[in-house]
C-alpha cells in the first residue's frame, strides 16, 4: 500500500440540502495528496454534488445549502470570510460536456490567467499548460483558431489545459469522458495518470472500469450516503459492504 | 512543482495581488512572505505569478504540517468593492424601469386630482359635452370615449378576422418558403410609422370612401379605423399565430388519423386549443387600436362627437391631448389639467386590457401534457 | 363487427364537399394573409407617386416655409438625427444595464418577477402617455423646456422597455455552460459577464437596440406632447434647443389642406422611410454576420 500523504481536501459530516431533500448526507472523506479519487454510484446518488462542494460550484446553484465542513488544507471552505473565487482559484475543474469558449485557443487557455492578474508570459504559461494537457503537439501552429473547430476529445483537453492554467492544487473532473468516443477517453485517462505527480485529482465517473483503471481510492455513493471508500483494487475485488458488492457486479445501477 | 515551492507561490500570488490592490492587510502571519510581497508589486524579476527567482528558490526545505500557514481564502478588499459598485449601479439602471411606471402613475394622478377638484367625477365620466376650450367649458368625457370605442370597434372588425385569418394561413397552410416571405411583410405593416398611415388615410382612404358614400366627411371615423386596423393586423396575426405553434404535432396527427380535412383540424383542432392566445391577442390589439394617435389625429378629426356613426368627425381621447398640447398651454390651468385626466382614463382602460390579456393567456393556457 | 353497408349508413363522410369547402377557406385565408400585404403595396406606391417627383436637394436642405416650392425638411431632418443621437446614449447603457441586472445578478424572487412583469407592461403603454409623462418631468420639473434633451429624455423611457426586453433574450441564449467554465475558473461575477456573455450576446442586443432606434424615429404623438415646434426655421444648436423632428413636420404638412403640402408630406415621408429601411437593413446585417462567425 502507498504510503499516506498530507491531506489536502476533507469533508466532516457534510450534508448537501437542495430546496428540503438531502443529496448528500453524511458524509466524511479524506482526499490526499497527489492521489486520484474517484466518486462513483448509480445516477442521482449525489457524486456529482459532492464534487461541486469542493469548490463551491454548488453556490451557483439556488436552493443549495450545506451542512458539516469541506477542509481544503485545513481551512474550511464554507467559513466566514473564504470568497467562493479565491477557492475556485485553487481547485479547478473540468465539466462533462466539454465547454471551451468562443474564443482562440490560446484565449481559452490565457483567460483564467488574465482574470487573475497574471503577470508572466502569457505564451510560456499557455505552452507549458497545453503541454500537460498533452494538446500542445496538435494545436502549436494554430493557437489563433477558434476553438469550437476542435474535436471533442480535444476540446476536452483544451478545458484541462484552461484550468491547468492557473496552476490549482486540486483538480476536481465530473464525468470528463462520458460525451468522447474510446479514444478520445483513452487519451485522458493516460493524461490523468501523468497529471497525478503535480494534482491532486478527483474524478466523478458512472463508468466503473473508468475508476478501476484510473484512480488510486474508490468511494461508492449510494443515495446520498457514503457507502463505502478505499483502495481502488480492495473496492473492486473486495468490497466490504454488501451494497458495493451489488453496484460493482451489477446487479442495480 | 514542490510542495514547498507551489506552497510559496500560492501565497506570494495572493499576497501581491492584494498589494497591488492597495490593501495593507498581508499575510502578517508569514512576515517574510509580507516583505516580498510589497517588494515585488510590481517588480521584477519574477515568474509566473511572482514566484521568486532568486535566493528562495533553491531552498526546497520538506515542509513540515506545523510550519504550512493555512491558505487564506479571502477576497481582496479591493476586488470586493469593485463587485459592489458595479452591481449596485446596474440595479440603478433597473430602477429606472421602475421610476417610470411610478412616474406616469405618479403624474397622472398628481395632475388629475388637481383637475378633479374643479370638476365633478361625475360631470367627468357621465357627461355628453366635451368643450374644456370653448365658453361655455364643459367636461363630460364620454365624447372621446365614444370617439375611441368607435375607431377601435371599426379596427377590429378588420384587424381580428383578417389577423386570424391570415395567422390560420400561415400556421396551417403556408409552405415554408412562402411563409418565411409573408411573415416578415406582415412584420413591416407594424414598423410603418403611424403618421405615415395617418397620411394614407386621409389622402387615400377617405376619398375612395367619399366617392362611395357621398355623405362622409373629410374628417372620419372609418377611415381611421379601416388603416387602424391594418396597422394592427400583424399584432393578431403574430400572437395567434405563436398561439397556434404551441400546440403539438402530436395533436394535429391525431385528428388527421380520424380522417380530417386540414380545414378541419385547423379549425376544430389547433384554434380551439390556441384560443387563449388568439383571444388574447384580440384584446391586445384593441389596446393598441385605443392607444393610437397620429392615426386618428390625422384623419379622424378634432371635433368630439357622441355618435355611433363612422362616417361622421369624432375626437379620440389621443387625439385631444395633441389637439391641447399643440396650442398655448398656461401650466396649472384647467385646460392644461385635462391633459392629465384624459391622459389617466386612457392610461387605466388600456392597462386594464393588457392585464385581461396576459391574464387570458396564462390562466387558459392549454396544458398539453 | 358492422358490414361496409351498415357503415355507409352509420357515417356519411361526405368527403367531397368537405374538401371542396376546405379548399375554399383556404383560398379565403390566403386571401386575409394578402390582405395585409396588397395593403402596404398599395400604401408604398400610393406616396411614392405622390411624393417622389419632389424629392430634391433643395428639399433636403431647406427650412419649412409657408410656401410650399421652397419648404424642405432641414430642420426636420437634423432635429431627429439630434433625438437620435440623444436617445442611443441615453438609453443603449441603461437597457443593456437593466438586462444584465435581471439575467445576471437579481437574486430569483418576487421582486425581480414584478420588476419583469413591470417591464413587459411598459412595453404595451401607449406612447402618448410617455409624451405626457415628459411634459410633467422633463419639461417641468426638470425645467428642461421643450428642448430636444427632454424629448430624447421622453423617447428613452418608451423604447426602453423594449431594449431591456431584447437583450435579455440575447444574454439568455448564451449557454449557461460558458458561465460554469468562467466561474470554474475563479473569475467573478463581473468578469464572467463583462468578458463572456456580453461579447457573445452583444449582436443579438445591437440587433435589438438599433430596432428600437429605429421605431424611435418614426414616434410623433410624445414629441407632440413634450413641445416639439411645428414650425422651425433653424436647427438646433444644442441640447436645450428648442426641436422639430421629421414626423412632426410630416404632420404638420398632411394638416394643412392645400394639395401642394400633401406631397411635400409625402416626399417627407419618404426621406423618414429611407432613413429607417437604412437602419433595419443595417440590424439585419449586422445579426447575420455576427451569426456566421460563431
Amino acid at each position: 500500500m502507498p504510503p499516506t500523504t498530507a491531506p489536502v481536501v476533507e469533508t466532516r459530516d457534510l450534508y448537501v440540502y437542495y430546496g428540503k431533500s438531502a443529496a448528500v448526507k453524511s458524509v466524511s472523506i479524506t482526499i490526499e495528496t497527489n492521489r486520484v479519487v474517484a466518486f462513483i454510484g448509480p445516477s442521482g446518488c449525489g457524486k456529482s454534488t459532492l464534487l461541486r462542494c469542493i469548490n463551491r460550484m454548488n453556490d451557483l446553484v439556488p436552493g443549495a445549502r450545506i451542512e458539516g465542513e469541506v477542509l481544503f488544507q485545513g481551512l474550511n471552505l464554507y467559513g466566514h470570510g473564504v470568497d467562493p473565487i479565491e477557492v475556485r482559484r485553487r481547485i479547478g475543474m473540468v465539466f462533462q460536456k466539454p465547454n471551451p469558449f468562443p474564443k482562440s485557443i490560446f484565449e481559452n487557455v490565457a483567460f483564467g490567467a488574465r482574470i487573475n492578474g497574471y503577470k508572466g508570459d502569457l505564451g510560456e504559461l499557455v505552452e507549458k499548460s497545453l503541454r500537460q494537457a498533452a494538446l500542445w503537439d496538435e494545436v502549436k501552429d494554430r493557437l489563433n483558431v477558434g476553438a469550437l473547430s476542435l474535436s471533442g476529445g480535444q476540446q476536452q483537453r483544451l478545458c484541462i489545459a484552461r484550468a491547468l492554467a492557473i496552476e490549482p492544487e486540486v483538480l476536481l473532473m465530473d464525468e470528463p469522458t462520458s460525451a468522447l468516443d474510446p479514444i478520445a477517453t483513452q487519451k485522458i485517462e493516460e493524461l490523468i495518470y501523468n497529471l497525478k505527480q503535480d494534482y491532486t485529482i478527483v474524478i466523478v465517473t458512472h463508468n466503473m472500469q473508468q475508476a478501476a483503471r484510473v484512480s488510486d481510492q474508490t468511494a461508492f455513493l449510494y443515495m446520498g450516503d457514503l457507502v463505502e471508500f478505499g483502495q481502488t483494487d480492495q473496492i473492486f475485488t473486495n468490497p466490504r459492504e454488501e451494497r458495493t458488492e451489488s453496484y460493482i457486479t451489477g446487479r442495480f445501477g | 512543482m514542490q510542495d514547498k515551492d507551489r506552497e510559496h507561490t500560492e501565497k506570494l500570488f495572493t499576497s501581491t495581488r492584494r498589494a497591488a490592490g492597495g490593501s495593507r492587510d498581508v499575510d502578517a502571519s508569514d512576515p517574510i512572505i509580507g516583505e516580498e510581497a510589497l517588494g515585488r508589486a510590481g517588480a521584477e524579476p519574477s515568474d509566473a505569478f511572482g514566484s521568486p527567482v532568486g535566493p528562495l528558490t533553491g531552498v526546497g526545505m520538506i515542509a513540515t504540517e506545523a510550519a504550512l500557514q493555512p491558505p487564506s481564502l479571502s477576497s481582496p478588499t479591493r476586488r470586493r468593492v469593485q463587485e459592489s459598485v458595479i452591481g449596485a449601479v446596474l440595479f440603478l439602471a433597473t430602477g429606472v424601469s421602475v421610476l417610470t411606471t411610478l412616474g406616469i402613475i405618479g403624474v397622472l394622478l398628481y395632475e388629475a386630482s388637481s383637475f378633479f377638484r374643479h370638476v365633478a367625477l361625475g360631470e367627468f365620466l357621465f357627461g355628453t359635452r366635451w368643450a374644456p376650450l370653448l365658453v361655455p367649458q364643459s367636461f363630460g368625457v364620454l365624447p372621446l370615449l365614444a370617439g375611441s370605442f368607435l375607431v377601435a370597434v371599426g379596427a377590429a372588425i378588420v384587424a381580428l378576422p383578417i389577423g386570424l385569418a391570415s395567422a390560420i394561413y400561415l400556421s396551417e397552410y403556408a409552405p415554408a418558403r412562402v411563409r418565411g416571405i409573408l411573415k416578415p411583410v406582415l412584420e413591416v405593416l407594424a414598423g410603418v410609422p403611424t403618421v405615415v398611415y395617418g397620411f394614407f388615410a386621409l389622402t387615400f382612404i377617405t376619398p375612395i370612401l367619399q366617392r362611395f358614400w357621398p355623405d362622409t366627411q373629410v374628417f372620419n371615423a372609418m377611415s381611421a379605423s379601416i388603416v387602424v386596423g391594418i396597422m394592427i393586423i400583424p399584432v393578431v396575426a403574430s400572437l395567434s399565430e405563436d398561439a397556434m405553434n404551441a400546440v403539438p404535432r402530436a395533436l394535429r396527427e391525431g385528428a388527421y388519423a380520424l380522417g380530417a380535412t386540414k380545414l378541419e383540424v385547423s379549425l376544430r383542432t389547433v384554434l380551439p386549443a390556441a384560443l387563449s392566445g388568439v383571444v388574447a391577442s384580440f384584446i391586445l390589439a384593441m389596446s393598441r387600436a385605443i392607444g393610437e394617435t397620429m392615426i386618428v389625429a390625422i384623419a379622424a378629426g378634432a371635433t368630439p362627437n357622441l355618435t355611433a356613426n363612422p362616417m361622421e368627425s369624432v375626437q379620440t381621447m389621443t387625439a385631444y391631448i395633441v389637439q391641447v398640447s399643440m396650442g398655448e398651454l398656461s401650466f396649472g390651468s384647467v385646460e392644461y389639467q385635462t391633459i392629465f385626466a384624459v391622459g389617466l382614463t386612457l392610461f387605466v382602460i388600456t392597462l386594464v386590457m393588457n392585464v385581461l390579456s396576459i391574464f387570458i393567456l396564462r390562466r387558459f393556457r392549454e396544458v398539453y401534457e | 363487427m358492422i358490414s361496409p353497408q351498415q357503415r355507409r349508413e352509420r357515417f356519411s363522410p361526405r368527403q367531397k364537399q368537405r374538401g371542396r369547402a376546405a379548399m375554399a377557406l383556404q383560398a379565403l385565408f390566403l386571401a386575409a394573409t394578402l390582405v395585409g400585404v396588397v395593403s402596404l403595396a398599395v400604401l408604398f406606391v400610393d406616396i411614392l407617386i405622390t411624393g417622389v417627383g419632389h424629392i430634391s436637394w433643395d428639399f433636403i436642405n431647406s427650412f419649412p416655409s409657408r410656401f410650399a416650392e421652397r419648404a424642405g425638411i432641414k430642420s426636420g431632418l437634423s432635429g431627429s438625427l439630434w433625438l437620435l443621437g440623444l436617445t442611443a446614449a441615453f438609453s443603449f447603457p441603461l437597457g443593456i444595464a437593466t438586462a444584465i441586472w435581471l439575467e445576471e445578478y437579481a437574486p430569483r424572487g418576487w421582486a425581480m418577477r414584478t420588476i419583469q412583469a413591470n417591464i413587459a407592461n411598459l412595453a404595451a403603454v401607449p406612447s402618448i402617455v410617455y409624451g405626457i409623462l415628459g411634459l410633467a418631468v422633463f419639461v417641468r420639473w426638470f425645467n428642461l423646456g421643450q428642448s430636444v434633451l427632454a424629448g430624447a429624455m421622453t423617447l428613452t423611457l418608451l423604447i426602453l422597455p423594449v431594449i431591456i426586453i431584447s437583450s435579455q433574450e440575447a444574454i439568455r441564449s448564451v449557454p449557461s455552460s460558458i458561465r460554469l467554465a468562467s466561474y470554474a475558473l475563479g473569475a467573478t461575477r463581473w468578469q464572467t459577464v463583462s468578458r463572456q456573455v456580453l461579447p457573445m450576446a452583444l449582436p443579438g442586443i445591437m440587433t435589438g437596440t438599433i430596432l428600437a432606434l429605429s421605431r424611435a424615429i418614426g414616434e410623433t404623438a410624445p414629441l407632440i406632447i413634450v413641445g416639439a415646434l411645428a414650425y422651425m426655421p433653424f436647427t438646433p444648436s444644442g441640447p436645450l434647443d428648442e426641436f422639430t423632428a421629421l414626423p412632426i413636420q410630416i404632420f404638420n404638412w398632411v394638416s394643412r389642406p392645400q394639395p401642394e403640402f400633401h406631397v411635400l408630406a409625402a416626399a417627407g415621408i419618404l426621406v423618414l422611410m429611407a432613413v429607417l429601411m437604412t437602419f433595419n437593413l443595417f440590424a439585419i446585417m449586422l445579426r447575420n454576420r455576427f451569426s456566421k462567425r460563431l
